[in-house]
């Protein structure tokens, strides 16, 4: 059956509107989008809607009780409210370092959860 | 008193003074001192932990926080000096600051140049009266982000939003996440005042109903939040009471705008512009006071923080220029930008024209229009235009301008921008 399909691209803040034909799991047509990147977003949207997650994991001995994370790819949307369970369940040491691995290969995605924010032990005084 | 020397002194260390000391750095100046009120540079990046960041200015997708850090990093490689815990309590119209801090106690420092860079502040409860009672649970969107982001608590259980600002948008999809039942986003107007990209990833990925034409018009519960009452409103934006319905909720997040942070400009005698509430600037991103400069929210309230970096960079680079040519100042008559139909204001509002390149021009529409020109007149006369599939005042539009049409042989003494519907057929 033939299916059109409009988009909002998220991918950038333009957010272009991006038209799409489908016939089942077949891509006919695509069109409105403004780069390359548009046009894969569009038929991964179809196909398998992935996104990054950012979320904060909980730090032990910091100077912030909490250190700012992402998926250091973006991950199927349906694994969300999973992943979330994950993020929440760990805690890391500090110090923590932009880019140390939180989480190592989440849920089998692939993906790894990392830090996205430096955050220094805390300084008995 | 203890006085302090620096050529440049930027005022504030978020993302738009880091970009502005950066710049000036890179253009020569080596004394310069950033006076930050928090207790580390970024500012409001470190608690917007959501991508989407830097995909202009580095050409790449970052974290808030990763794009702040890009800059802290940058600033300390270039050895530049900063106070953090430092705030600047009077800025006197001889360019005079005065600040204070523990370590240091009173200051006062004069500096050849300032870049000003506060920032804006959440409008608040206070700036829309709601009536009820005032229990605890009603939050300003930008807080409960730094509760849930930097401090690890969440602000309540189930939640209302007034507001589809970008920061209630985001703060819908986090408190969501974070496992609250987020109930609703209200939205006064007939358009949501965010990203588009942001109402399909953080309120229809998750299901949160965006409520256009609705506002709280009650508040209730003694404590604690236990309730607000919404209503749709007419074309005067009035609650029509008939279509009240109270919504059962702990927390009300509100997200209703922002306000250039201008105290200290005002208090130095600096014009300020009352549609955008930051100073007037002019290409050179120099404000009415000679040799004091502004940059990014405080100018005007942006959508991207790349725009703010490009806009810092822009006021570093015209700071360190009249630091190095300090009493060569350029002759000539300035150009009034006008913000003609459909345009609600125009950053720069004025235009000193010196054989420029060409020129950045930020501005917002009034409404949403679809299939338009922006049209740009110099002196009555069409000389330049661009087409938009779609304008919205919730997204910033820019053009730049290309420097040659200032350079005619007849003299320009205004610009006009407007926006004109493309005839059908055309």
């Amino acid at each position: 059956m033939l299916e059109k399909k409009t988009l909002i691209c998220i991918i950038c803040p333009v957010g272009c509107q991006i038209e799409v034909c489908r016939d089942d799991d077949n891509i006919r047509s695509i069109s409105g989008y403004g780069c390359k990147r548009g046009k894969e977003y569009a038929i991964s949207e179809l196909l398998n809607p992935v996104r990054t997650i950012t979320s904060t994991v909980t730090v032990r001995c910091g100077e912030h009780q909490v250190v700012p994370v992402k998926t250091d790819k973006p991950i199927p949307k349906h694994l969300i409210t999973e992943l979330m369970r994950e993020i929440n369940k760990c805690s890391i040491q500090a110090p923590v370092r932009m880019g140390d691995i939180v989480l190592q290969n989440v849920l089998n995605t692939g993906a790894n959860i990392i830090a996205t924010g430096n955050i220094p032990v805390l300084q008995q005084e | 008193m203890n006085v302090k020397k620096a050529d440049l002194v930027i005022i504030g260390g978020g993302p738009a003074g880091m970009a502005a000391a950066i710049e000036a750095s890179k253009n020569g100046i080596r004394d310069i001192l950033i006076l930050e009120r928090e207790n580390n540079l970024g500012g409001i990046l470190h608690q917007c932990i959501h991508n989407g960041f830097g995909l202009h200015y580095f050409g790449e997708e970052l974290t808030g926080p990763e794009y702040a850090w890009r800059f802290i990093d940058e600033v300390h490689a270039r050895n530049i000096s900063y106070y953090v815990e430092t705030t600047v309590i009077n800025f006197g119209p001889d360019k005079t600051i005065t600040a204070i801090n523990s370590q240091e106690g009173l200051f006062i420092i004069k500096p050849r140049a300032v870049v000003l860079a506060m920032g804006c502040r959440e409008r608040t409860r206070g700036a829309l009266n709601i009536p009820g009672t005032r229990p605890a649970g009603i939050y300003t969107a930008g807080l409960a982000q730094k509760f849930v982001n930097m401090e690890g608590f969440m602000p309540g259980k189930s939640v209302v939003i007034l507001g589809s600002g970008d920061i209630g948008l985001i703060m819908a999809r986090r408190m969501f996440l974070e496992g609250a039942q987020v109930k609703m986003v209200c939205e006064l107007m007939p358009y949501s005042g965010g990203l588009n990209r942001n109402i399909v990833q953080c309120l229809e990925d998750f299901d949160i109903p965006l409520r256009l034409k609705h506002t709280v018009v009650a508040i209730h519960g003694k404590e604690r939040l236990e309730g607000v009452t919404i209503a749709q409103v007419d074309e005067h934006r009035k609650p029509i009471m008939e279509t009240c319905e109270t919504v059962t909720c702990d927390t009300l997040l509100l997200s209703v705008g922002l306000i250039p942070e201008n105290e200290l400009t005002r208090e130095a005698g600096i014009i300020v512009d009352r549609r955008t509430s930051g100073p007037v600037v002019n290409d050179c991103m120099e404000t009415s006071m000679e040799g004091v400069f502004a940059c990014g929210n405080v100018v005007h309230v942006h959508d991207l923080v790349d725009y703010v970096s490009r806009e810092g960079a822009r006021a570093g680079e015209c700071a360190a220029a009249y630091i190095t040519a300090e009493g060569d100042k350029a002759e000539g008559g300035e150009i009034q930008i006008t913000a003609g139909k459909c345009v609600r204001y125009t950053v720069p509002q004025k235009i000193v024209p010196k054989g420029q390149k060409n020129i950045r021009l930020f501005f917002r529409v009034t409404d949403i229009f679809r299939k338009v020109k922006i049209v740009v007149k110099a002196n009555g006369e069409t000389v330049f235009e661009r087409k938009r599939n779609k304008v919205t005042p919730g997204e910033m539009e820019s053009l730049e301008i290309p420097g040659s049409i200032l350079n005619s042989p007849t003299n320009v003494n205004e610009l006009l921008v407007e926006v004109q519907n493309i005839e059908e057929g055309q």
